[in-house]
């Protein structure tokens, strides 16, 4: 067993970092926030740095623009990345649908997608959740009845982040009533300007407006959108699933968030008058939190070291999913505990993200309510956390 | 022994759950947390119809003499429907302020009017349990200087009482000279906080003001924070357990899998025995004075602990909708946060208890 970076990932390391302090967009560095939302144009100008350089899309094979790291690299430079508050780019394009278009696609959807998920020209959402199916993804209804060279999709989609602004969209669409309902399922690519689509907003708990409903009503989409063979969408799906799970647990966000706490708690006083930080009932608080990220990490590196090594990521993935959501929530707890009455000014809507922009009492707070009332999705989306227990009880414990 | 509610006290519960019910709906809550900093009159009417205003009021002085186990239940209820009410300033912390600290003549000015519900009155005391910042207020030949911040029922107060740095209290009259106030937005907009600043403000003191009757008026207001989560959490787990009864998936209600079921059952669980202790801490206010200044923290402290326990747990038995403004939810989240931290969050406030207890120097 050898944990340690090896010289060159060293070296490696430090190049990103320089690269990331020499071109990130100072607005970002120099943000207070703990990432609740960023605004589109700022997003899209580092995905364009990064796009330029080469690095957009590490994970893909270097056929298709990748940079040919490997898992390691990929974590140092994920964890660089959260460490210089950068924004993170989009996965609807990047993690989602690129690796399902270049596995699954035929040659002419490559040629006509890839680039602009690559350049973050267009930028795509996720047609999935529907108002009845939700952990039950596979009872969806959205129909896509087949007519001539297109097909005529009605239905609804719910949850889909930043359909707003996404130019095209995903989905899994029903495409034929079978016995088994995984079988009657496929996966299209829908352009959102598309007459017949209407998107409309959802307002979160944080006040944000990030999600959306879409509703279909006889959208055509041409035959050509259709990813690979008509009813087998579920399988891309779960592909799509499993592929880039290694970084759901969130680890190298919940170290930048642990990060930004020690420093409010160096700041912050407690009841006494002395620094929050060398109160011993905080120590212990974020020391519990801390051990369990650590934890966290390592089950993530032994995972990545299997996936370097070829092993496919199983149901592990479930349980990055639980250990993630659950420190990244005790963390914004904490958090909340850590500015005390400074949880509780919250002014909206001026700064780009509408996060407490007016900020009342001291920077390191003004994100952290937002923040706190966002993280309560993290153990609901992405398949909720009750249903990650089901998945260890019945894929790791044969239960 | 009795542990219990009596017959009156079911009694005003269902009144003033019957008029919350009718009154103070969602989707009046909604409209009224679109002007956080206006009050509701016509609902402050009807509550003043009920004699809530004066429920702690001797009824010398028009109100009806009730105590604070009484007012505990009654917010307990406000909480319960995130009802905008002015009640925890006006209906309990400033008249018992007054009927501490304040002379005969002060007495007799203000409390028949705030018991008839023709005035409003804000209590300005965060700084005796944390200061921030530059805050903090000065008592100095008879006027006040500094700043006071998180004042609970700030808006449209017809006068204020403030605490300073030495246990003293005086009242405020809003359109003092030297006074600036300004609003505070919150998480949560059902019930309004704000800042006054002192400029050699002319203030009246309490004139039996001690450190003593400063305390007891954060007591009681401890213990009606505590009242408050209380009702919001059990609301919400009355919404969740609704849901989980009516949402299908996999052909079933959710609230027939177990994974479900148990997190319904661990918020019960959780809330019901904090009710008693929230009614003990309220009668010791009443009876027991030996022991109302602990059972105020505790009834605090745990009520924010459950409190958010049950918030968090409501909100993911919602799945998706208990994320959204569609369902209203985050009303009762944001309000039993705010509950957590106004006048000390639990760390703070445990802390408090076990140096009472000789616990920690």
């Amino acid at each position: 067993m050898n944990i340690d970076f090896t010289p060159e990932d060293e070296a490696f390391r430090d190049e990103v970092r320089g690269f990331i302090a020499a071109n990130l967009p100072p607005e970002c560095a120099d943000s207070p926030a703990l990432g609740v939302m960023t605004d589109k144009s700022v997003v899209k100008r580092w995905h364009k740095t990064l796009y330029e350089k080469g690095w957009a899309a590490p994970a893909w094979p270097e056929e298709y623009g990748g940079t040919g790291w490997n898992a390691t690299q990929r974590f140092i430079f994920n964890e660089e990345i959260a460490k210089a508050n950068a924004p993170r780019l989009m996965p609807f394009g990047l993690t989602m649908v690129g690796p399902v278009i270049y596995t699954f696609g035929n040659a002419e959807q490559k040629s006509r997608h890839l680039q602009g998920i690559l350049s973050g020209d267009v930028w795509w959402c996720q047609g999935y959740s529907e108002p009845g199916a939700g952990s039950d993804l596979a009872s969806l209804k959205t129909m896509a009845v087949r007519d001539g060279d297109h097909y005529v999709v009605n239905g609804q989609k719910i949850w889909t982040s930043y359909a707003h602004e996404a130019d095209w969209i995903f989905c899994l669409v029903r495409t034929e009533q079978s016995a088994k309902r995984q079988e009657g399922i496929s996966f299209l690519l829908i352009d959102m300007r598309t007459p017949g689509i209407e998107v409309r907003p959802i307002i979160s708990i944080a006040g944000l407006h990030h999600l959306n409903e879409v509703f279909f009503t006889d959208v055509k989409v041409p035959v050509q959108n259709l990813i690979g063979e008509e009813n087998k969408g579920w399988t891309y799906a779960k592909y799509l699933l499993v592929h880039e799970r290694t970084s759901i647990g969130g680890v190298p966000e919940s170290k930048k968030k642990a990060a930004h706490i020690r420093a409010i708690a160096r700041a912050e006083r407690n009841a006494d008058g002395g620094a929050l930080m060398d109160d011993p009932a905080f120590q212990r608080k974020l020391a519990e939190i801390e051990v369990k990220l650590t934890s966290l990490e390592y089950m993530n590196l032994r995972i990545l070291a299997d996936a370097a090594a070829g092993k496919a990521v199983g149901p592990q993935s479930s349980l990055l999913k639980i250990v993630g959501s659950e420190v990244q929530q005790a963390l914004g707890e904490l958090a909340v505990e850590a500015v005390g009455y400074y949880i509780e000014p919250f002014e909206q809507g001026v700064l780009p993200g509408g996060v407490n922009a007016r900020g009342i009492g001291p920077a390191h707070a003004w994100n952290v309510w937002a923040d706190y009332g966002y993280g309560r999705a993290a153990s609901i989306y992405g398949g909720s956390n009750e249903i990650q227990h089901d998945v260890i009880a019945k894929a790791i414990l044969n239960l | 022994m009795e542990f219990a509610l009596s017959e009156e006290q079911r009694m005003l519960q269902d009144s003033v759950r019957r008029f919350l019910e009718q009154n103070a709906p969602l989707d009046k809550v909604r409209l009224a947390a679109g002007n956080t900093h206006t009050v509701q009159r016509s609902l402050w009417a009807g509550a003043s119809e009920m004699g809530i205003p004066g429920m702690l009021i001797p009824e010398d002085f028009g109100g009806m003499g009730l105590g604070f186990l009484d007012a505990a239940i009654v917010y307990e209820m406000i909480g319960r429907h995130v009802a905008p009410l002015p009640f925890l300033g006006t209906a309990v912390m400033a008249p018992l302020a007054l009927m501490l600290a304040g002379s005969e003549a002060q007495q007799e000015k203000w409390l028949p009017r705030i018991a008839a519900g023709e005035i409003l009155a804000g209590v300005a005391v965060t700084e005796k349990i944390g200061i921030r910042e530059d805050a903090g207020v000065k008592a100095r030949n008879g006027t006040l200087t500094g700043k006071s911040l998180f004042v609970i029922d700030w808006a449209e107060a017809d006068l204020y009482i403030v605490a300073d740095s030495d246990h003293g209290l005086h009242l405020v009259l809003p359109d003092a000279k030297g006074l600036s106030r300004r609003a505070l937005n919150t998480i949560d907009k059902t019930r309004s906080v704000g800042e006054l600043v002192f400029d050699q403000v002319a203030a009246e003191p309490l004139p039996r003001s001690s450190a003593d009757a400063v305390a007891r008026v954060i007591d009681a207001g401890r213990v009606m924070l505590a009242a408050d989560t209380l009702g919001a959490g059990q609301m919400m787990i009355e919404k969740a357990v609704a849901y989980a009864g009516e949402r299908k998936q996999f052909g079933r209600v959710i609230g027939s899998f177990q994974a479900v079921k148990h997190l319904c059952a661990e918020m019960a669980a959780a809330l019901e025995p904090s009710r008693s202790l929230v009614w003990y801490a309220a009668h010791a206010l009443d009876e027991v004075p030996g022991d109302a200044h602990l059972m105020a923290c505790h009834a605090k402290s745990h009520l924010s602990e459950v409190g958010r326990f049950v918030a968090r747990t409501a909100t993911e038995v919602h799945g998706g909708m208990g994320f959204t403004d569609l369902l209203g939810l985050h009303y009762w989240f944001k309000r039993i946060g705010f509950d957590r931290q106004l006048l000390g969050g639990p760390e703070l406030v445990r802390l408090e208890a076990a140096r009472l207890q000789g616990w920690a120097a």
